[in-house]
């Protein structure tokens, strides 16, 4: 059995890092600033949800697992809210805004 | 063990190539992300030397504060020095001045005889009397207290610099560096969620400081953050730079610490003494007030001299 959660942990870790480095990739290669957003949030993402997943069967309690879940779940929030504050930052003005696109406040 | 010097390694290279990077790149908005990541990696070169409250120390302050602090000023300064910047004369003797200190540090480093002297079986002796357990927090408030009670009060006539840059007519207005981003749900949504996470991770901090790592400095850091958070999504005014409660809170903390400090002459025979059987309780009752004035501090820093709105 532990020997079955070990293996998760090498799998999911490594699995983690890999979207890491691919992350990294596409950050220093893509284009422009959206797309290397998507590179690096996504890193965050499902690099960092990965690790964390790998690592919970490694944690001596209950509590040391929630921190690393809480861990990842707020580096989502910032990942998140850093990517939508960068985007709109760069998004030439009277780009196409959809109906529910939050304009400035006239 | 192999692994770790692997590990220990990559980051003493790391650190000496941002080193090179922030001096070598010619942009200032460059420079100091690359300075912010340079505190990062310095924040886990402090792990591995197992010195946790120092890392958050360098992580909350050294990479985040600074960081923010550094960029606004980068942001201010024009993208090319006037007069093509210092002359290469001059840049030749900067090079070879810090390569001196370098060389010199270096030098004591390695003359250090082994075992290299150290406070630290002493600091184990007579921490029980504090009745803390974070050795760090015992030094710092028993120990060393009048370096941390001049640390803290040496921040308000900080404060006090920054504002005394404002323009006359606008003393009196709130700070003004801080402006809120233009409508951005994302930002509202974070400045909702977090901070009450955050405070608690502030508080905890604080609290937790006592026995394990951390203490009011990080705790602090943790809670202006959380204030700027707010106020940059428009959620919160800052207050005016002539409220009174402002103010007294301000002062709270070092005022408390001085007069503990001052009852200890009466009731342990120094200043800044701690009577026995009430050391614990009086270093905790120093961190949270110091903590509330610390963190005002802190996030008032970030937001600047007062500014006239237009």
């Amino acid at each position: 059995m532990s020997l079955l959660l070990d293996l998760f942990t090498v799998i999911a870790v490594a699995l983690g890092a890999l979207f890491f480095l691919a992350g990294t990739v596409g950050l220093l290669r893509f284009p422009d600033t959206l797309t290397r957003l998507h590179a690096l949030t996504k890193a965050d993402n499902l690099g960092l949800g990965l690790i964390v997943a790998g690592l919970l069967p490694q944690v001596d309690s209950v509590v040391a697992g929630l921190g690393l879940i809480a861990v990842w779940l707020l580096a989502l929030l910032a990942g998140a809210t850093v990517g939508q504050l960068l985007a709109g930052a760069v998004r030439p003005p009277g780009s196409s805004r959809g109906p529910d696109d939050e304009g400035p406040r006239a | 063990m192999s692994m770790a010097l692997a590990v220990d390694a990559g980051l003493a290279l790391l650190i000496l190539g941002l080193g090179l990077w922030i001096i070598a790149v010619r942009s200032s908005f460059a420079a100091v992300v690359g300075f912010i990541t340079y505190g990062l990696v310095l924040a886990l070169v402090w792990v591995r030397l197992a010195a946790v409250d120092v890392a958050m120390t360098e992580a909350a302050l050294g990479a985040g504060l600074t960081g923010v602090l550094l960029l606004g000023a980068a942001a201010r300064l024009p993208a090319e020095a006037p007069g093509g910047g210092p002359s290469a004369g001059l840049r030749v003797l900067v090079a070879v001045l810090c390569a001196l200190v370098a060389a010199a540090l270096a030098a004591v480093v390695l003359s250090l005889p082994e075992p290299a002297p150290s406070l630290a079986p002493l600091v184990a002796e007579n921490l029980p009397p504090t009745g803390v357990k974070n050795p760090v927090t015992g030094v710092l408030l028993a120990h060393r207290a009048i370096d941390t009670l001049l640390e803290t009060v040496v921040l308000i006539p900080a404060l006090i610099g920054v504002w005394a840059l404002a323009a006359d007519r606008a003393w009196g207005a709130r700070p003004g560096a801080l402006t809120p981003v233009p409508s951005s749900s994302a930002l509202t949504l974070l400045a909702q969620v977090l901070p009450p996470f955050g405070i608690l991770v502030g508080i905890h901090l604080v609290w937790a400081g006592a026995d394990e790592p951390g203490g009011k400095f990080q705790g602090a850091a943790v809670l202006a953050a959380m204030w700027v958070l707010v106020v940059m999504a428009g959620l919160a005014d800052l207050p005016k730079v002539t409220s009174r409660l402002m103010r007294y809170t301000l002062v709270l903390g070092p005022l408390v610490f001085v007069a503990i400090g001052l009852a200890g002459i009466w009731s342990a025979g120094a200043f800044l003494a701690l009577p026995e059987g009430y050391a614990k309780p009086l270093i905790v009752t120093i961190e949270v007030v110091l903590t509330l004035s610390v963190a005002l501090v802190l996030g008032l820093l970030l937001a600047g001299p007062p500014k006239e709105r237009a």
